[in-house]
């Protein structure tokens, strides 16, 4: 057996219509062997017409998928080996969970003694090998999910897809499951793709996360990139929290803020002078005045949150905007009452991001379709 | 106290059908089972006479037994025409289903009466089906298939179809699409997705269905009686037989109440095996 178990994936061009509806617009994509990309995207976007193409219940009105250099587009799911968890597991109810985990190998007519076998490692990979004769029914939905990828992983797959796989596990559980399953996934070495639409999922599971939007890729990248270094309006939008602020480009590397300031840019913005822009400003990346020299943001404060680690602190700029601030919590501060005046700077210019004022009222064309 | 009052309105609703299955069905089994001690037609001593009249004589085992397997054959052959009828129906689009359910229920919406004459029709020596066959110049001679076994068990099974289509219907419909998607992904063909996945998940509804039937045609008095012509003696004409034609009351209230027994008996054990193999299915 190899190190490297995983196939590599390419989808190109991938065009796909239910009837008159755009589902999927053009679609390129490249997935390195062992590599785990999310699809990340709200709901409608095609994340799941897409991994159901890659999977082959569906096939593409146009383009082509290719495993490991092959077309697939036009095999049936029953001939790719393309491992698939399910959003609610669809685990046989009928049956036990080991034979849950064999159904895969006696579809492949392996011999009795050899599927005993492999069902015996999958469950040990899982930890769920003492539960055996249990009935999916008889386990917690952390336990049914082990099961469902001890399922797929079992047929040996080159890829496997996982289709918004933590959302039926509640919070707590949630997460000890998303490091679990990343952990065994990465161990296993299996190229795998997890549809989500929650950001968080994306960016602690993923190597490379594919945020679409409306059918299209809208920005492929690391989780730090996407975070850092947002191509499109909508993925900062979509990725972490943002203040988005109405300026005006005054110079290549210069705006002013309709809340009256002017900041000097780490790069020059792509848009022409004189065009008006959003400017993009992490909650963490504004200071309260005094922590930071230069030009500052008279607001009041409305309202403060403690999250525990943190306030949130939301305000009201003289133009009428709202911003959103972190500020650290100790045990010795005392959040800051509402109506209080705050003066905001800047921390890092490099972390801001800045993006075509769109058309019309800004605020709806933020949230999406 | 309370507790019990609020018991009692909650009931309230219920008691009008209460009354009416006491009436039409407690009393009744009850006068029954007294008719079936009497020794005599004339009511005049009691005893077991009646119920050791009929397991003394072969011909009443016979014509249990064949009742039984008459029930038994018309639920397979509704079991096996109803799956492929199922299967059609979840893979139609919307107007298909509502064809496909209209037709199921047409029979249903017919009497029982009208039904059977149009198998007559079907059956006869003059019927279609024979005409048909000559036409074609397939047979030489008009083959009798109306009063014959066959040809009223087909007509029962046709009969009492819907009461298994739509049970399977139900349990079919009831399949998550994810799991035949899942069978599918991991190499399964379409077979054996149906007989490992489909089949077991609707074993509910097809003993369900089967129950239904079974019952149904046992006791299908008019269709065995019409589509057999007489000649087929089972229980329920056997009984209408000693009750209206020889005044014999007691015996075939003894007749009756055997005949119960024997078709409660079956579904019970019909029901208490299928549970054994629905494990972790949901009963429908």
């Amino acid at each position: 057996m190899t190190d490297k178990r995983g196939n590599d994936l390419a989808l190109s061009g991938v065009n796909h219509w239910f009837g008159p509806t755009q589902a999927l617009d053009g679609v390129s994509l490249r997935i390195d062997p062992g590599e785990m990309v999310a699809l990340l995207g709200p709901s409608g976007c095609g994340k799941t017409t897409l991994l159901q193409i890659i999977a082959g219940f569906l096939q593409p009105t146009e383009g082509e998928v290719l495993l490991d250099g092959g077309r697939v587009d036009h095999i049936p799911a029953n001939r790719r080996r393309v491992g698939m968890v399910f959003q609610n597991y669809a685990l046989f109810p009928h049956l036990s969970v080991f034979e849950n985990v064999a159904y895969g190998l006696r579809a492949r007519k392996m011999p009795g003694a050899a599927i005993k076998a492999k069902v015996a490692e999958m469950l040990a990979l899982v930890k769920m090998g003492h539960l055996a004769d249990r009935l999916p029914s008889q386990l917690s939905g952390g336990q049914q999910q082990r099961v469902a990828l001890a399922r797929a992983l079992a047929i040996e797959p080159g890829i496997v897809l996982l289709d918004e796989p933590f959302s039926a596990l509640d919070k707590n559980l949630r997460l000890d499951m998303q490091i679990e399953i990343k952990g065994l996934l990465k161990g296993y070495g299996v190229t795998s793709i997890i549809v989500t639409h929650d950001q968080e999922e994306a960016l602690s599971m993923a190597d490379r996360i594919v945020v679409m939007n409306r059918g299209r890729i809208e920005q492929v990248g690391t989780p730090d990139i996407l975070y850092d270094r947002p191509a499109t309006l909508f993925v900062n939008q979509f990725i972490g929290h943002a203040n988005f602020l109405q300026a005006a480009l005054v110079a290549p590397r210069r705006v002013k803020l309709e809340a009256g300031i002017e900041i000097d840019l780490a790069e020059p913005a792509p848009q022409p002078v004189g065009s008006a822009v959003l400017v993009s400003i992490r909650p963490e990346n504004i200071a309260i005045s005094g922590t930071s020299a230069g030009p500052t943001i008279p607001v009041k404060v409305r309202i403060t949150m403690p999250l525990g680690a943190a306030d949130v602190i939301e305000a009201v700029t003289p133009n009428g905007e709202t911003v959103k601030i972190h500020k650290t919590r100790s045990p010795a501060s005392k959040p800051i009452a509402s109506g209080t005046a705050l003066a905001l700077s800047v921390v890092d210019p490099t972390g801001i991001g800045i993006f075509a004022a769109p058309a019309g009222d800004p605020a709806s064309t933020l949230h999406g379709p | 106290m309370r507790m019990r009052s609020e018991a009692m309105t909650g009931m309230l609703p219920a008691m009008p059908l209460a009354v009416l299955f006491l009436f039409s069905f407690v009393v009744p089994l009850l006068v029954l089972i007294f008719l079936s001690l009497f020794r005599t037609p004339q009511f005049t001593e009691m005893g077991f006479d009646q119920y050791a009249r009929f397991v003394g004589d072969g011909y009443n085992l016979k014509v249990l037994f064949d009742t039984l397997l008459l029930g038994v054959e018309v639920a397979l052959i509704a079991l096996v025409l109803a799956y492929p009828l199922g299967l059609a129906y979840v893979a139609a689009p919307p107007l298909g289903r509502t064809i496909i359910t209209f037709l199921i229920l047409l029979p249903l919406l017919t009497s029982s009466v009208v039904r059977t004459f149009a198998w007559i029709v079907i059956l006869g020596r003059e019927g279609i089906v024979n005409s048909a066959m000559l036409a074609f110049g397939l047979w030489d001679q008009p083959a009798r298939l109306l009063y014959t076994w066959g040809g009223m068990v087909l007509a029962l099974a046709q009969i009492q179809l819907p009461l298994m289509a739509l049970p399977i219907i139900n349990s079919l419909m009831r399949i998550d699409g994810n799991l035949t998607r899942a069978a599918e992904g991991l190499g399964a063909s379409r077979f054996r997705i149906l007989f490992t996945v489909i089949l077991p998940l609707t074993l509910p509804g097809a003993i369900a269905g089967w129950l239904l039937v079974f019952a149904a045609a046992v006791t299908a008095f008019i269709t065995q009686t019409l589509v057999g012509g007489g000649r087929i003696i089972l229980m329920p004409l056997y009984i209408y037989q000693q009750a209206m034609g020889v005044q014999e009351w007691p015996f075939s209230a003894a007749l009756s109440l055997i005949f119960t027994v024997a078709v409660i008996g079956i579904v019970a054990a019909v029901g208490a095996v299928s549970r054994r193999y629905m494990r972790g299915v949901d009963a429908a």
